[in-house]
């Protein structure tokens, strides 16, 4: 499946994206909000909708709401509270508080690593539901006998974080809700967890042909738990679409259900009537109106982020800020290492390199690992000076990364040293003298025969050469000596 | 025993003088009727509050809905967009509380009071229509 | 005019009477006059006998009992009660019994009051006549063929009966004021945010307040003090300390400005006997020393129509929760939307549904400018215009109610009839600011007439300095 859609057609995307934020208590009372407690037990009269109860606001959740607000750049504004009317049992009251025609925070964006600003049209304060367990049926709803209600997440503080309809084909999508959760993670709204449900992602999926700019009909997909599900999701949906338009037929505007099991997206069945959420000022609270000083407060406490430690990075490190090894060592917070080598004098791009490929490799193995910054910088200081070869370094490194302590401890303790380069160049001499039918051949213009020699420089060194330095003596001994190969 | 001062009243201007009045006459309304409701519209409003009527309440219902509608068409016919709604008498902002734990309920206090219970749960009918 | 709150609480406190004494007096008007009345969902002995023991135990330990030791006080029956049934007098809601206690419930109990019951009103609080309850009528105590008004018609009769010294109601658009006309008895409407409404169960929340019924417009006011003041779990529950609804009683009106509104004495379909009643009621305070004049409010003939645009609305929504999910009455259905339906439209009254439907229709798609925005202008004109009158006046003065009780099933019939009951009382609502209705004597058919004193937002001090003057005045027999 393709990252940016069936050929000849752009996939047009908008994403919903609902955090939960990571407060002590819910949105209007007092009871905790934690994941994964006993049925039923963090519930109040309040959160349980109980006649006679009253929201009161809390002021954490909206401090977590301005820094998101604040993080994707969005003007934060006065907001009223709405009730969204409707009925459905996961609701306690059957309406939502939530922010309707003016949203606490409006028309931002968010950088994506390979540089592209998507806007956000929205980021609204409102409650999570409670949750619903279907029973019989295979846990389907359709199919369920009869479902039971937890009200526990009733009441939980959400910010739904809306795009606009700025993402082209899968793989933006992908890369549009990781760095988001990224951002929210930083400013610590979020634990980030989506197969916790912290982070529940809707997406509107639209068609065109390449070229056009007219939107097409779009449809709303529910039910994606992963990033992998978002992708298959947005991928099957698209083709759905194109097979829709190319039979001559509509796109009818509609929510589709992801189906994990089938890799299908299905029409959602729901009453005959349509919604009409009546949605009216909730009497019960009174605006929202953050003060300047808040606001300041807010941007001025927000940590620094992905996008600026791309910047960072790809300063520091000459690579570019959408490269893969920049984004990869921000996205697993090891950019402090690389700034560490720059501000020590050490190579920053080197350092770049041996995180994004070796560190990075030992923490996707480990899951996590600690590097003491001292040590690394002393480490890639002397690969940078050739007392290490590149190989011995990554020994080192891999050490340093299980064990911990002084590179060069480790490096005498394992015996690597570099050989000096007057040792490399009577190694290189005695294996060119070794085998002059060989040498011939290169010097006569056979180039795959560098990979002989190398090896041969290897073996006699016990692995103690620097092989980029034997490959460049080796080359200058050929213009020297030999006959021109061109 | 009638109060002279009662008849005829002053009605105080926006300028602050007071010039003399018609009584008004609360409840009356000479300008457009609104359109009287519908059956139709009586029925969609009971299915959409979750209220089942027979034939012969929504011929009720929408006779006396829509003779409270026509005495509000007094206020459907003001030209007042300029005026800003008032949806709080008083206009407070931002009471907020502090984000600390409070007590909660009993689980089984709560879940006494649900007319049917299963695996400390509330249990209900199944569900025909996904959450919107 | 000594009211038996203040005389009451006098004696326990300094040990002359028992508060258990007390409460099998009234406990006996109870089971003597009670059935005829209906004042009652429940009548809540045990818990008031335990409340009357404690409160007797602190006098005889040299306890302070609170300001209010002893005093019986019934509790209209939309107040959260912990551990005794509340029903809003709906089927709906039959055999809830809340897990918490309503603010005001608490700070009552805490002052040493004494609750003998859970009182009848119109399905929440949803009429005029206390008739739409599912319990059956509430009768007035002055003539037992006619209607207490409503919708807190049970708290209005049970102390007009003495059943109890004082009670609460809650009033949206006069459902304390106009059954305290109609039983002759002081209630009062606080300014909106005065008192906490947490515990109260919704109907129109931007109207909602809860004030108290008593005898005297000082008993009124000393059960005000005690329910006041700010509660951190209502969010529109105003900051600060608040003056004494009782600090400026016996100060007299000399000097005041009050002024009479012309468009609501005017209203249509108002009684002829009650309107006379007003203007005794002005030449009374005008010889007492008031200066009073006629004044024009002239955006108040709007606030019924506004009135049952935005109450409706809010209590479509506030409505929605019955659902037979987690408390209360469920019907079977063979899905959730068919449990909902048969649950609602069984648990519901006509009012109720008719109210709910009506809001649900000013709230949808398409509707929502034309009837609850245009309403929420009204209520914007309706602000200014008192703002306007109370630049030149301290208190403004009309009648509560355009009749005397009328004839139980008189107007069940015809529901916009029961409405315009509310004129003079609805636009207090819309504004927020406190109003009280005072008995002044009677009507031509021999039953009380109240006559109605509203205030600017706070000015309850000087709304009761007023309408204890009245008090004074109105005429013999006036009061029950």
């Amino acid at each position: 499946m393709s990252g940016t859609g069936p050929e000849g057609w752009e996939v047009v995307i908008g994403l919903e994206v609902h955090c939960e934020l990571r407060t002590r208590t819910k949105l209007f009372c007092g009871c905790p909000n934690v994941f994964g407690d006993e049925p039923n037990t963090n519930v109040c009269p309040v959160c349980l909708g109980l006649p006679g109860s009253l929201p009161v606001l809390n002021r954490e959740a909206v401090e977590l709401a301005l820094r998101i607000g604040r993080a994707l750049h969005c003007r934060v504004q006065s907001s009223v509270f709405h009730r969204k009317n409707y009925f459905y049992p996961d609701m306690p009251k059957d309406f939502q508080i939530s922010q309707y025609d003016v949203p606490v925070n409006a028309d931002g964006w968010l950088e994506l690593p390979s540089g592209k600003r998507v806007g956000i049209e929205r980021a609204h304060m409102e409650e999570d539901t409670g949750k619903t367990t279907h029973v019989g049926g295979g846990g389907r709803i359709h199919e369920a006998t009869f479902s039971l209600v937890d009200y526990n997440r009733a009441g939980v503080p959400l910010v739904e974080i809306v795009s606009a309809p700025d993402l082209r084909g899968a793989d933006e999508a992908r890369e549009y809700v990781e760095e988001l959760r990224a951002v929210l993670v930083a400013t610590g709204a979020s634990d980030g967890k989506m197969e916790e449900g912290s982070l529940r992602v809707d997406c509107n999926v639209s068609v065109r042909p390449e070229g056009t700019t007219e939107l097409g009909t779009r449809c709303e997909i529910k039910n994606m738990n992963s990033l992998r599900s978002l992708s298959r999701a947005v991928a099957y949906e698209a083709a759905r679409q194109v097979e829709v338009l190319t039979s001559g037929a509509r796109v009818v505007q509609e929510t589709r259900h992801w189906d994990e099991a089938d890799g299908r997206t299905h029409a959602m069945r729901s009453k005959e009537e349509a919604f009409d959420y009546r949605y009216f000022p909730e009497p019960d609270l009174v605006t929202l109106s953050p003060s300047d000083e808040w606001i300041s407060a807010v941007e001025a406490a927000l940590p620094v982020l992905p996008a600026e430690r791309r910047r960072r990075v790809a300063e520091a490190s000459g690579e570019a800020p959408g490269s893969e090894a920049v984004s990869t060592v921000v996205r697993l917070d090891l950019d402090d290492l690389v700034m560490a080598a720059s501000s020590a004098g050490a190579d920053a791009g080197l350092a770049l390199r041996r995180l994004a490929n070796e560190v990075a490799g030992a923490l996707a193995d480990a899951g996590r690992v600690s590097l003491d910054p001292a040590a690394f910088v002393e480490l890639v200081r002397m690969e940078q000076d050739g007392e290490l070869t590149p190989a011995q370094a990554r020994r080192v490194l891999k050490e340093l990364v299980a064990v911990g302590g002084a590179p060069r401890d480790i490096a005498g303790r394992l015996g690597l040293r570099s050989l000096g380069s007057d040792q490399l160049s009577s190694v290189v001499e005695q294996v060119v003298t070794d085998n002059p039918r060989e040498w011939e051949r290169f010097a006569g213009g056979d180039d795959k025969l560098v990979g002989f020699f190398v090896g041969k420089v290897k073996a006699a060194t016990g692995g103690n050469a620097d092989l980029r330095a034997a490959t460049e003596l080796l080359r200058g001994r050929r213009s020297q000596s030999g006959p021109s190969t061109t | 025993m009638r109060v002279a001062y009662l008849d005829p009243p002053l009605e105080r201007s926006p300028g602050g003088g007071c010039r003399r009045v018609d009584r008004g006459r609360p409840g009356r309304y000479d300008g457009r009727v609104a359109q009287p409701i519908s059956e139709d519209e009586v029925a969609h409003v009971a299915r959409l509050a979750r209220l089942e009527l027979s034939q012969a309440e929504l011929e009720q219902y929408t006779s006396q809905l829509a003779q409270v509608l026509e005495h509000a068409a007094d206020i459907e016919a003001l030209e007042i967009e300029g005026v800003p709604p008032t949806a709080h008498p008083f206009p407070l902002v931002n009471v907020l509380r502090e984000d600390v734990p409070r007590p909660c309920l009993d689980r089984d206090e709560v879940l006494a009071q649900a007319p049917d219970v299963d695996q400390d749960r509330f249990r209900i009918p199944r569900i025909l229509g996904e959450a919107p | 005019m000594t009211g038996p709150v203040e005389a009451i609480a006098r004696a326990v406190r300094q040990g002359e009477v028992r508060a258990v004494e007390v409460l099998a007096e009234h406990l006996g008007r109870i089971a003597r006059t009670e059935p005829d009345v209906h004042a009652f969902n429940l009548v809540t002995s045990d818990v008031a006998g335990r409340q009357a023991e404690e409160v007797d135990r602190a006098v005889a330990e040299g306890r302070d009992p609170g300001p209010l030791a002893g005093v019986p006080v019934a509790l209209k029956d939309l107040l959260c009660t912990r551990g005794v049934p509340t029903t809003c007098s709906s089927r709906v809601l039959e055999g809830w019994v809340p897990p918490y206690d309503a603010t005001v419930v608490t700070r009552l109990a805490e002052a040493g009051a004494v609750f003998v019951g859970k009182t009848n009103m119109d399905e929440f609080a949803m009429g005029s006549s206390t008739e739409h309850s599912a319990f059956g009528p509430t009768r007035n105590p002055h003539d037992l063929s006619r209607v207490p008004g409503g919708s807190s018609g049970g708290s209005a009769a049970a102390v007009a009966a003495g059943f109890a010294a004082a009670s609460l109601g809650s009033d949206t658009g006069g459902s304390i004021r106009q059954p305290a006309a109609l039983c002759g008895v002081v209630g009062a409407k606080p300014t909106y945010g005065l008192v906490s409404r947490y515990g109260l169960v919704a109907f129109a929340s931007s109207l909602d307040q809860i004030g108290p019924f008593a005898l005297t417009v000082a008993d009124a006011a000393m059960v005000l003090d005690v329910i006041s003041g700010h509660d951190e779990r209502d969010s529109t529950s105003l900051p600060g300390a608040q003056p004494s609804a009782s600090s400026r009683l016996g100060r007299g009106v000399a000097g005041l400005r009050v002024g009479v509104i012309a468009e609501l004495v005017g209203a249509d379909g108002m009684a002829p006997d009650v309107a006379a009643r007003v203007e005794e009621a002005a030449a009374a305070l005008s010889a007492a020393g008031a200066r009073v004049e006629p004044v024009s409010v002239p955006s108040v003939r709007y606030g019924l129509s506004a009135y049952y645009m935005i109450a409706p609305a809010e209590a479509s929504s506030n409505l929605a929760r019955y659902d037979g999910v987690r408390y209360g009455l469920r019907k079977p259905g063979a899905d959730i939307t068919e449990m909902y339906t048969a649950t609602r439209s069984a648990g519901f009254g006509a009012e109720v549904k008719r109210r709910v439907m009506l809001g649900t229709y000013a709230l949808s798609a398409g509707y929502y400018d034309a009837y609850y925005g245009k309403a929420q202008r009204v209520r914007t004109l309706i602000i200014r215009d008192f703002e306007d009158a109370y630049r030149s006046y301290d208190v403004l003065l009309s009648p509560t109610a355009p009749t005397t009780a009328f004839e139980l099933g008189a107007k069940t019939a015809d529901p916009l009839t029961m409405y315009l009951n509310d004129v003079c009382t609805i636009p207090s609502n819309l504004a927020g600011h406190p109003a009280v209705s005072v008995p002044f004597g009677r009507g031509t058919d021999g039953l009380p007439i109240g006559v109605q004193v509203l205030a600017p937002a706070l000015g309850e001090p000087v709304m009761f300095q007023v309408a204890e003057a009245l008090e004074a005045a109105a005429p013999t027999g006036g009061a029950a």
